[in-house]
């Protein structure tokens, strides 16, 4: 056997090893879970325990789940958003770096703030008319809790 | 690509999936051990019983709060209390390596204040509970001779007190009243410890201090409550503040048997608790440079807190300063009790959606108005004093001089009851500002009746004469 055999040899073993314990983990973890739509999905690893709760009593409850007011509403934006938030709540759960009481990112806020419009349009149209964007109003603003 | 650069490239990429498979074993692992807690959110190795008073033996079972309890030894200021450790070198009287800093240093407006009383001998920061039994022993006031009854607040008493008592707690503490505090230190050996607010069969929150339940049963029976025994009718939610009242409150050692009592009879606010002390015509002391029967206000934290929104809303004391934590999979509360200022994101922002800084500004604006309010009352208060000094010293005696020492009397307690009390005006900050507006008010009045004998003040002469 080459060298260079032996090199490749070690390579494929380690990444197959990689794949392998990815794998495992995938499923271990629920993974597929997280193609779904289902709420409870997004509370399996119990650090959305409070906003799960929250929102089971909200009055959102019955008009829409986590993923339509914090996902975009297109197919590339969706799994891009939930892609890059699995990565980062895997980090932080792992690294143990997060508060108690989860902060909102920026690009999340605003994907909820737009989802707030997406919905209400009938009402904030009339709000927003006039103003330029950059005055626009924030829903989330007074209205942060509506969901949960 | 030749051979060298091929096999170059391999290594990188199997060094790069390395890391990846470290980084993903790393996550299947933590995903594990948190499945794991979540099935088993204790495990009780030792038995705890009535007898169990030492908290290191709590700690084998519940290791989490064993160790939040134990960090309230550190030592954190914020702007306005609290103190960082001034080291100190310990001698054979007072083996302490650290101290707070003094307070009656900082503003010796409290030394005239306190004129002939203790207090103006050594007075210090707050700092947390794991310090309250070696500060209570090495303090200067310890020159005073104080008696067995400071220990209520500052040891673990209940299985002390059980003992004295032959099994009877409310017994053992009218003994360990009477005795001298050296006497009585030698019967404790542990800050305030798990068994004070625990029940160690079921860790439901329970109230064990004798001044507590006596000083709550006179309160609830003035609102027409009878026999009221928080252990058997207060709710979750109530307990959850009852505990720490158990000591974080204003009291007095009533004459002569020096019992420590909770003066709540007419209320909880500053005016209930002078109308209880006059009618008991109690005196802590009387007042040096006046001659005053003056009184000394005690930490009020329960009962200024009682007079805030956050009480209003149903917050209790240990919401913000014991709130929920998490510690892999588990929720526990945290037992390294802080300013809630020291841990803003599971103090506040469990209600308070605005960010850390945000939250930390506000408090400070109401903290910065209470110091400049507290500042500008008890000057009024020093001035009272002066005059009465002076007036003493011309050797006056008459109804009018007599009438402004009563203002005097009522006036720094008034001062002192927000001084004392733990949260800079934050409990309360709207109370905290009427109680010291009032302070000054009558403060200078008793200035102006000193002046013109014919000036009516419009608070009656009520306390000893």
């Amino acid at each position: 056997m080459t060298a260079e055999k032996t090199v490749l040899l070690l390579f494929a073993a380690l990444a197959g090893a990689g794949m392998g314990i990815g794998t495992y983990t995938f499923v271990y973890a629920k993974g597929t879970s997280y193609i779904s739509n289902d709420p409870k999905v997004c509370d399996n690893c119990h650090i959305m325990n409070k906003e799960y709760d929250g929102w089971v009593k909200s009055t959102h409850h019955a008009a829409a789940v986590c993923n339509d007011c914090h996902t975009p509403h297109n197919l590339v934006g969706k799994y891009e958003t939930k892609g890059l938030n699995g990565f980062w709540h895997s980090f932080y759960f792992t690294t143990g770096a997060y508060p108690d009481n989860i902060q909102i990112r920026k690009r999340n806020r605003s994907i909820a703030a737009a989802n707030c419009r997406r919905c209400h349009s009938d009402i904030v149209h009339a709000v927003d008319g006039r103003y330029p964007k950059a005055q626009a109003l924030d829903c989330l603003r007074c209205h942060s809790e509506v969901g949960h | 690509m030749d051979f060298k650069n091929r096999a170059k490239a391999a290594l990188i990429a199997a060094a790069l999936a390395a890391v990846a498979a470290a980084g993903v074993t790393a996550l299947l692992i933590n995903i594990f051990e948190r499945k794991q807690e979540a099935k088993n959110p204790f495990f009780r190795v030792v038995d705890l019983d009535e007898e169990t008073e030492d908290p290191a033996v709590w700690g084998k079972d519940f290791p989490f709060q064993y160790d939040g309890y134990k960090r309230t030894s550190e030592m954190r200021p914020t702007r306005f209390g609290g103190s960082e450790a001034v080291s100190r070198v310990p001698t054979t009287e007072d083996p302490r390596k650290s101290v707070s800093r003094s307070k009656i240093e900082a503003d010796p407006r409290l030394k005239t204040m306190w004129a002939g009383y203790s207090f103006a001998v050594d007075f210090r920061e707050r700092r947390g509970h794991a310090y309250m039994l070696d500060d209570q022993t090495y303090t200067g006031r310890q020159k005073a001779d104080p008696p067995g009854t400071c220990i209520h607040c500052h040891a673990s008493v209940v299985v002390p007190y059980r003992k004295l008592g032959d099994g009877d707690l409310m017994k053992g503490f009218s003994k360990m009243n009477a005795l001298h505090y050296t006497e009585a230190r030698k019967l404790v050996s542990h800050p305030v410890s798990c068994i004070d607010c625990h029940d160690p069969k079921t860790m439901a929150l329970r109230v064990t201090r004798p001044g507590f339940l006596e000083g709550i049963k006179a309160l609830k029976a003035s609102q027409g409550t009878k026999d009221y025994d928080p252990n058997l009718m207060a709710s979750r939610q109530e307990m959850r503040s009852f505990v720490c009242g158990q000591c974080h409150v204003n009291y007095y050692f009533r004459k002569p048997d020096k019992r420590l009592v909770y003066p709540w009879t007419k209320g909880l606010t500053v005016e209930d608790a002078i109308a209880h002390l006059d009618k008991d015509k109690f005196q802590d002391w009387v007042h040096a440079d006046t001659g005053a029967n003056a009184l000394k206000a005690r930490h009020p934290e329960f009962e200024l807190w009682n007079q805030g929104i956050h009480a209003r809303a149903g917050v209790a004391c240990a919401d913000c300063h014991m709130p929920y934590k998490r510690e892999g999979a588990m929720k526990i509360s945290d037992h390294h009790v802080r300013s809630p200022l020291l841990n803003i994101n599971r103090a506040c922002q469990t209600c308070h959606k605005s960010p850390e800084e945000e939250l930390k500004a506000r408090v400070e604006a109401i903290q910065a108005k209470n110091e400049r309010l507290r500042g500008e009352a008890m000057d009024a208060v020093v001035a009272l004093i002066g005059d009465l000094k002076k007036a003493k010293d011309q050797g006056r005696k008459d109804p009018a001089f007599a009438w402004a020492g009563d203002l005097q009397r009522k006036s720094q307690f008034m001062v002192d009851f927000v001084c004392a009390e733990n949260s800079e005006g934050f409990h309360a900050p709207q109370e905290a500002a009427r109680i010291l507006g009032r302070a000054m008010d009558l403060a200078r009045q008793g200035q102006i009746v000193l002046r013109d004998a014919a000036f009516k003040p419009t608070e009656p002469l009520s306390g000893p004469q």
